[in-house]
C-alpha cells in the first residue's frame, strides 16, 4: 500500500449506553477511492463525523493522523481548513440561492468587506466543469434535479481544495443515469489529486468503482479489503458485512394470492394546483388479498403522488376517478378516512414525513391508532408500551427500550418503527413508499420477510421501488408508471429489468 | 444498586423535569433569606399567587399554541377587551355576574377560532395574524371604553373571583387551631390522600404489565417527600384565609389541561402535531382541526385572565391586558416549553409563571427599582433558555 493520507487508530467512541465505536483503525491511501461499507448502526457515519470534527477531539479515543500530522480538530471548520470535505446524504445546499452563491458559501471570495461576484461567478464556472455538469452557475439550486444538485456539492467541495473527499451514500437517491454519471466522476477526481471514501450500501456499485473496501460491523473495523488483488465479491462483502453468509437476498415466496380484489382504482386523475399541471393521467389498477404488487418507474413518474391521492390526498390535489375497497366506492377527504377504510400508507422521507423524530418509539408506533389503547380518549399508557415491546419484539427493532427517541436509532430500524406504526393499524392494505432506501443488507432482508409474512396472513401490499432488483424479487405482479401514467402491468413471470426500463422511459 | 445510587442516577435522569421546581425552590429560598422571612410569609405567598393567576392561565394556553408551533400576540388585549365588555355588560346592561362570564369565555372562543381560521384555513402565519389581533383588539378595547374610561365593577361576587377566598367550616378564629383556614386544611388532606391513592393504583397496574418499577424505598421517599411539600403549601395557605378563588380556579385549569396534554387522545395529537405536522398529517391527525381547538381554548382561557385581572382590580380598563401576551410567552419559555414546538408541558408553564410572579414579588419586597427588576426577568428568561438548550439530549 502507497503512503497512508489518513489514518485513524484504535478510535473508540462512546455514547450514554452504546458503545458506538470500538477501538476502529482505519487507513486510506493517497489517491484511492476507498469504500467504508457496513450495515446501519455498524458505526460508519459516526467514524466519519469524528474524522470531520462533528465529534470534537476529545469526545473520543484515539488518533487521527492526515496528511502526516496528528489531527486534534474541536470543529468541521477545522478539518475542512485541513482539506477534508463531507457530502451528506441529505444535501446541504441552500434551494432558493443560485448555483454560484451556493458554491461559495461560507468561502465567499471577497475585495475587502464585499463580495467579488465576477471572480465568484468565473471560478464557479470552472469549478462545474471539472464536475461536467453544463448549467448556467446563475440558475437556481431548486431548479435542479436531485442527481445536478450533488454534482454542485461536490463543485463546491472541489473549489476549497479538498484533498480528502466523503462521500455518505452519494447515490440513494438518484436513478441509474445519474449514478453512473457520479461514479465516472469520482473516479475522475483522482486525477484531481482528490482521496475518495465512499460510503454506500449499494455493494455492486462499490465493487465497480473501489480500490479498497473496509467492512466495519458493530462499531469495529472487520477488515479491509484490497479489489486490485480480487479480494472484494459481493458474497464475501455481505459475509463480512453481517457476520453470517446470506444466501439469497429476498425471502422465498410461499404466498399465493388470491383472486379476490382489495383495491381497484379506476379512470384516476389528479391535478396539483400548486404546480399548474395534471399529474395523474387515467389512471387504473388493482390490488389482489395477499398480494405484493410493485410500483415501478423513474424518480417523478408520479408513484408517490399517486398512493398520496389515494391516501386521503393530504396535498390538496384536485382527483377525480373512481377509487373501491373491497368492492365498495369510498372517497377519503382525510389521511384518518383512508386509515379507517384499511388503507395505510409508509412514506418514502421517514424522516421528514413518516416519523416524528423527537419523540419516543413507543408514541411513534401507536399514533395512527391511539383508539386501540384509549377508552373514552384516555390513553392506557401501560396499555401503549406492552403494545410497543410486542412490535419491538416481532419486528425486531434495535433499541434499549420503547423509550428511547426515535432520533437516536439507525435508518433500519427507524423503519421499522415506521412499519410498525402501520401494522398496529392493522390495515387491508399496506402502501409501503421506498421501503428498504437507505437501509443495509441485514435491515432489508427482514424487511422483506416482514413484508412476506403480511402477505401471508392476507394483507396486500403495494410496493413504490425504484431498485429494480427488489421490484423483481419481491413483487407478485408490477405496474409501471410513467409520467404520471401506467405504462405497462406486467405479471412476475415476465418481468425483466430491461422490460420495466423500457416501459418506464416510454412518455 | 444501593438506595443512594438508585436516588442518584433517577435524579439526574430526570434533572430537566425537576430542573424548574429547583429554579423555584432556589428563587423563593433567597428571597426568604434576603427579606428575612417576610417573603415565605402566608399573607404574600397568598398575594402571589393571586398575582400570578391570569398570567399562569395564558401560559396554559400558550403552551399548547407554541407546541403546535404557533404564538399568539393577541391574547393581552383580547383579554383586555373581553374584560371591558364583560364590565358593560354587568353595569350598563345591568347582567348577572352568572351570564357574563359564560359571555366573556364564549366571545373568546369565536375570537379564537377567528385566527384558527386564519391560520389554518388560510394559511396565514401565527404571527402575522395574531399581531393584527393585537391591533384590532387594543383599538377595539380603547373604543369599548371611550365614553366612559375606566369603569368600577360594583358586584362583588365578580370581584370575589380575584380577591375573595373559599367559605371556612367554622367561623374564623372558633374551633380548633384559630387563625388557621380549616377547610383549606381539609381540601389539602384530601390531595394527599388522593394523590397517595392513586401514586399506589399506578405502581401496582404497572406491576400488573409486570413492568419495572421504583424500588419501594424509593417510591415511599417520593411519596413522603411530594406529600411534606404539598402539606406544607397547604399550610402556608392556610394561615391567611385559605385558599382563594383564583387559585382554585387556576388549579382546575391546570388539573384539566394537565391532564389533557397527558392522559388524552387530543393531547397525544397536539404533541404529534407539534413534533412533525406532515408526519402528524399523514398517521391520520387532522391538523386543522387541532389549530382550531387549540386557538379556541387560548380565546378562553385569554377572556378568563381578562375576568381575574378586572376582578382584581375591581374595574376595567383602557390599558387593561397591556404585554401580558409576553408575560406568558416569557412565562412558558421559562417552564421549559422549546420555541421549536413539540415539547413542553402545563405543569412547567405553571412553574415558569410563579417562577415570574415571584422575582416581581420578591423583588419588590427588597425593594429594587423597577429597571433593574426587568433586567433581572430578562436574565432570568435567557439562563431558562440556556438550561434547556445545554441539557436537550441528555437523560431519555
Amino acid at each position: 500500500m502507497s503512503t497512508p493520507i489518513l489514518e485513524m487508530k484504535n478510535i473508540t467512541k462512546e455514547f450514554p449506553g452504546v458503545k458506538a465505536l470500538n477501538n476502529v483503525s482505519f487507513r486510506v491511501a493517497e489517491g484511492e477511492i476507498h469504500c467504508l461499507v457496513g450495515e446501519n448502526g455498524a458505526g460508519k457515519s459516526t467514524l466519519m463525523k469524528v474524522l470531520s470534527g462533528v465529534y470534537p477531539h476529545g469526545t473520543y479515543a484515539g488518533d487521527i493522523i492526515f496528511g502526516g500530522q496528528v489531527q486534534k480538530f474541536t470543529s468541521i471548520r477545522d478539518s475542512e481548513k485541513a482539506g477534508i470535505a463531507i457530502i451528506y446524504q441529505e444535501l446541504a445546499l441552500v434551494p432558493q440561492m443560485m448555483i454560484y452563491e451556493n458554491i461559495f458559501l461560507g468561502n465567499e471570495i471577497r475585495k475587502g468587506l464585499v463580495v467579488n461576484w465576477n471572480e465568484t461567478i468565473k471560478r464557479a464556472t470552472e469549478a462545474l466543469k471539472k464536475v461536467r455538469l453544463d448549467v448556467n452557475p446563475a440558475v437556481k439550486v431548486k431548479d435542479l434535479g436531485v442527481g445536478k444538485q450533488q454534482l454542485v456539492e461536490i463543485a463546491k467541495a472541489l473549489s476549497r481544495e479538498v484533498k480528502l473527499l466523503i462521500l455518505d451514500e452519494p447515490t440513494a437517491a438518484l436513478n441509474e443515469d445519474d449514478c453512473d454519471n457520479l461514479l465516472e466522476l469520482i473516479r475522475g477526481l483522482k486525477e484531481h489529486g482528490v482521496t475518495c471514501i465512499l460510503i454506500s450500501h449499494k455493494l455492486r456499485e462499490v465493487i465497480k468503482i473501489a480500490d479498497s473496501v473496509t467492512v466495519l460491523r458493530d462499531g469495529k473495523t472487520i477488515c479491509t479489503l484490497d479489489a486490485h488483488k480480487g479480494e472484494v465479491s459481493e458474497n464475501v462483502l455481505i459475509k463480512h458485512m453481517v457476520g453470517r453468509e446470506i444466501d439469497n437476498i429476498y425471502p422465498p415466496r410461499q404466498h399465493k394470492p388470491s383472486e379476490e380484489v382489495v383495491l381497484e382504482v379506476k379512470n384516476w386523475n389528479a391535478y396539483d394546483p400548486t404546480l399548474g399541471r395534471a399529474i395523474l393521467t387515467d389512471v387504473n389498477f388493482n390490488v389482489k388479498k395477499g398480494e405484493i404488487v410493485g410500483f415501478a418507474g423513474l424518480m417523478g413518474s408520479g408513484r408517490t403522488e399517486l398512493a398520496l391521492s389515494l391516501f386521503g390526498n393530504p396535498k390538496g390535489y384536485r382527483i377525480d376517478g373512481e377509487l373501491l375497497v373491497k368492492g365498495n366506492g369510498l372517497h377519503f377527504a382525510h389521511p384518518h378516512n383512508a386509515i379507517e377504510a384499511g388503507v395505510a400508507y409508509a412514506t418514502e422521507d421517514r424522516k421528514a414525513a413518516g416519523l416524528i423524530l423527537i419523540q419516543d418509539v413507543k408514541q411513534n408506533i401507536t399514533l395512527a391508532n391511539l383508539q386501540e389503547i384509549a377508552e373514552r380518549g384516555v390513553v392506557n399508557n401501560n396499555a401503549e408500551v406492552k403494545v410497543a415491546n410486542e412490535y419491538k419484539t416481532s419486528l425486531n427493532i434495535k433499541t434499549p427500550s420503547v423509550e428511547q427517541k426515535v432520533s437516536n436509532l439507525s435508518g433500519g430500524n427507524q423503519q421499522k418503527v415506521s412499519v410498525a406504526k402501520w401494522l398496529f393499524v392493522k390495515p387491508d392494505v399496506l402502501i409501503l413508499d421506498e421501503p428498504t432506501r437507505g437501509i443495509d443488507v441485514g435491515a432489508k432482508f427482514e424487511i422483506y420477510t416482514i413484508m412476506t409474512r403480511l402477505v401471508q396472513q392476507g394483507m396486500s401490499i403495494i410496493m413504490i421501488s425504484s431498485e429494480l432488483p427488489e421490484v423483481l424479487g419481491m413483487s407478485d405482479r408490477v405496474y409501471i408508471v410513467s409520467s404520471g401514467k401506467i405504462a405497462g402491468e406486467l405479471p412476475i413471470e415476465e418481468a425483466t429489468q430491461e422490460k420495466i426500463m423500457q416501459l418506464a422511459t416510454n412518455y | 444498586m444501593s438506595f443512594i445510587a438508585e436516588l442518584q442516577k433517577i435524579l439526574r435522569q430526570n434533572i430537566r423535569d425537576y430542573g424548574m421546581f429547583i429554579a423555584l425552590f432556589v428563587i423563593m429560598a433567597i428571597f426568604t433569606v434576603t427579606t428575612k422571612g417576610l417573603f415565605i410569609s402566608s399573607r404574600n405567598i397568598s398575594n402571589l399567587l393571586n398575582q400570578t393567576g391570569y398570567i399562569a392561565v395564558l401560559a396554559v394556553g400558550m403552551t399548547l399554541v407554541i407546541i403546535i408551533r404557533h404564538i399568539d400576540l393577541s391574547v393581552g388585549f383580547l383579554s383586555g377587551f373581553l374584560a371591558a365588555i364583560a364590565t358593560i355588560a354587568m353595569v350598563s346592561w345591568h347582567w348577572g355576574v352568572f351570564a357574563v362570564i359564560p359571555l366573556a369565555l364564549a366571545l373568546g372562543v369565536i375570537a379564537g377560532l377567528i385566527t384558527a381560521f386564519l391560520v389554518a384555513q388560510l394559511g396565514i402565519p401565527a404571527f402575522v395574524a395574531t399581531l393584527g389581533g393585537w391591533l384590532a383588539y387594543r383599538g377595539a378595547l380603547l373604543l369599548a371604553l371611550a365614553g366612559t374610561g375606566t369603569i368600577i365593577i360594583p358586584d362583588e361576587t365578580f370581584n370575589a373571583i380575584g380577591n375573595g377566598y373559599i367559605p371556612d367550616i367554622f367561623p374564623p378564629d372558633t374551633g380548633p387551631l384559630p387563625g388557621v383556614h380549616k377547610l383549606t386544611l381539609f381540601l389539602g388532606l384530601v390531595t394527599i390522600v388522593l394523590y397517595i391513592i392513586g401514586e399506589i393504583n399506578g405502581r401496582r397496574q404497572k406491576q400488573a404489565y409486570n413492568f419495572e418499577v421504583l424500588t419501594s424505598n424509593i417510591f415511599i421517599l417520593q411519596l413522603v417527600f411530594v406529600s411534606a411539600l404539598l402539606a406544607a403549601i397547604t399550610w402556608v395557605l392556610a394561615g391567611y384565609n385559605g385558599l382563594s378563588w383564583t387559585v382554585v380556579i387556576v388549579l382546575v385549569v391546570v388539573g384539566v389541561y394537565h391532564f389533557i396534554t397527558t392522559q388524552t387522545v387530543l393531547g397525544r395529537h397536539i404533541y404529534a402535531m407539534g413534533g412533525n405536522p406532515e408526519a402528524a398529517q399523514l398517521s391520520g391527525v387532522n391538523v386543522k382541526r387541532l389549530t382550531y381547538i387549540v386557538f379556541g381554548s387560548m380565546g378562553m382561557l385569554s377572556a378568563l385572565a381578562g375576568i381575574l385581572f378586572a376582578s382584581r382590580l375591581r374595574s376595567a380598563t383602557p390599558t387593561g391586558g397591556t404585554l401580558f401576551e409576553l408575560d406568558a410567552i416569557a412565562a412558558a419559555f421559562i417552564g421549559g416549553v422549546s420555541p421549536a414546538g413539540g415539547i413542553g408541558t402545563v405543569m412547567g408553564s405553571l412553574i415558569g409563571a410563579l417562577v415570574y410572579m415571584s422575582l416581581t414579588s420578591g423583588m419588590n419586597l427588597m425593594g429594587i427599582d423597577i429597571s433593574l427588576q426587568y433586567v433581572v426577568r430578562g436574565l432570568v428568561l435567557a439562563a431558562a433558555v440556556i438550561f434547556d438548550v445545554t441539557t436537550r439530549g441528555r437523560g431519555k
